[in-house]
């Protein structure tokens, strides 16, 4: 744990002395948003459009982070002096999925009103759907972290990782897209057989956090 | 010139009062690719000993230190590091090697200080304020302290590298080129946080080929092709010879 919220720390202070990461996913979200409004001609949105509109803008605004997660360590030779330190590859692993988790959620806290401005006309669906957006950011972060370390080395790694990544987070999109169809439906939410699509998210959790967790300290190694 | 067959490294012993060499190498190999940068490399380090590591650009200095550090895989041989057989138990000896390579291994963003409290407490220092307010005052960096690393010059880097390497105390202190963009006040200064004392093993990577000899109990020079061109006591090498070594003029 001592490496984990040392390794998590140091990551969020570097964030907030810099704000290279949450900003850039910020600016991108809203502008997004906005060339959806007028691609789309529409002013409101409901159902599994404004779910399309609103999960797809938060993964492609996530690939921003999760190509940076591990620039510092790379660039700036974090990962020989965790590896010199008496440190489980896992805590590293925690703390930067964690600090995805972090990232996300405060890019959430901005992209989130902002579609609702700009899209929805019953915010009723929203609160329900924050659990749901919490596991999807869960999922983003421990599968982007995984990626992340297998893309850094590679000279193409801005390519590798979404390339990598978004097969992997199709049943992410899967669950969290009929979540959240079904609480932003015109109407208001609806929650008749939401509990699949949130176990579903959960399991896919579980699975990815197990395997970063198992194959981290070998991706370390050279 | 070439090794003394005295000198070249015998079996581990079984003999419990012997100490355990702080470096065991056998055979040691590395390749890049297909390209082969370290080839037989044998030798033995006692504890608290100093090797000094010479030889020409890409003659497997650096690639030898990242290995002795954990960082880098061997190709083939064997070898022990302070008593743990690497790669597999390589988890045994993190935390006791102090590791300065060509990079400063801090965080550009962060303090010098932070850099530091970062570090101690990856290593889990009990007491690492005054840890870091020690090494700092003995590479004369107290005033950098809250500078980000970002905005120092080369040598100050360099000193705050150091300061990071030794933090932890570490057994076995693993340099390349310590003391470059250093000026003689603070070469001074970073003297005395790496020399040698009483229970330290280093292996010192230089071009300063008279300062390492002198400073070193043992030496290794490679030649450019990774294979050894000498290794015995480093008062079996005069510079003359080291220099045809680097040169290639020893065979």
């Amino acid at each position: 744990m001592r490496a984990f919220r040392t390794i998590l720390a140091k990551d969020l202070r570097v964030e907030l002395r810099t704000f290279e990461s949450v900003p850039a996913m910020a600016l991108f979200a809203v502008t997004a948003f906005v060339l959806f409004r007028f691609g789309l001609d529409r002013e409101a949105l409901e159902g599994s459009l404004a779910a399309g509109v609103l999960l797809v803008t938060v993964l492609f605004a996530a690939i921003l982070a999760i190509n940076r997660v591990f620039v510092a360590e790379r660039e700036q030779g974090g990962f020989d002096a965790i590896r010199l330190a008496p440190v489980d590859g896992s805590a590293l692993y925690a703390a930067k999925a964690t600090a995805l988790v972090v990232y996300l959620t405060a890019l959430e806290l901005v992209a989130v009103p902002a579609f609702a401005l700009l899209f929805i006309d019953s915010w009723a669906g929203l609160a329900p759907l924050v659990p749901v957006l919490l596991l999807v950011n869960v999922g983003l972060a421990a599968t982007g972290t995984l990626v992340s370390a297998i893309a850094v080395n590679s000279r193409a790694r801005d390519l590798l990782a979404p390339l990598i990544l978004l097969p992997l987070l199709v049943p992410v999109m899967i669950a969290a897209a009929g979540a959240a169809e079904q609480l932003l439906a015109a109407g208001g939410p609806s929650y008749e057989g939401l509990g699949r699509w949130v176990a579903l998210l959960a399991l896919y959790d579980v699975i990815f956090l197990l395997v970063g967790y198992a194959v981290y300290d070998f991706l370390l190694e050279d | 010139m070439s090794a003394d067959p005295a000198l070249e490294p015998s079996q581990p012993t079984a003999d419990p009062v012997t100490p355990q060499p702080a470096i065991e190498l056998r055979s040691l190999r590395r390749d890049y690719a297909d390209l082969p940068v370290l080839l037989g490399v044998s030798l033995d380090l006692a504890r608290g000993e100093t090797l000094a590591v010479i030889g020409a650009n890409g003659a497997g200095k650096t690639t030898l230190l990242r290995v002795l550090g954990t960082l880098l895989r061997p190709t083939s041989g064997e070898i022990r590091v302070l008593g743990a057989a690497l790669p597999g138990d390589a988890w045994r000896v993190r935390g006791r090697i102090g590791f300065l390579g060509h990079e400063p291994l801090l965080y550009r963003e962060l303090t010098v200080r932070e850099n530091l409290r970062f570090n101690a407490r990856l290593h889990g220092l009990d007491a690492a304020e005054e840890a870091i307010a020690g090494v700092l005052r003995a590479a004369a960096l107290t005033r950098y302290a809250d500078e980000q690393v970002r905005s120092l010059s080369a040598g100050t880097l360099q000193r705050a590298s150091i300061c990071r390497a030794v933090l932890h105390d570490p057994e076995l202190l693993l340099l390349d080129e310590p003391l470059s963009h250093l000026d003689p006040d603070a070469t001074a200064h970073a003297s005395r946080l790496i020399g040698a004392r009483p229970g330290r093993t280093r292996v010192i990577v230089s071009h300063d080929v008279d300062r390492a000899l002198a400073e070193a109990d043992r030496t290794l020079a490679l030649r450019a092709d990774g294979t050894v061109g000498y290794c015995g006591p480093a008062a079996g090498l005069s510079p003359g010879d080291a220099r045809a070594i680097y040169a290639g003029r020893d065979r």
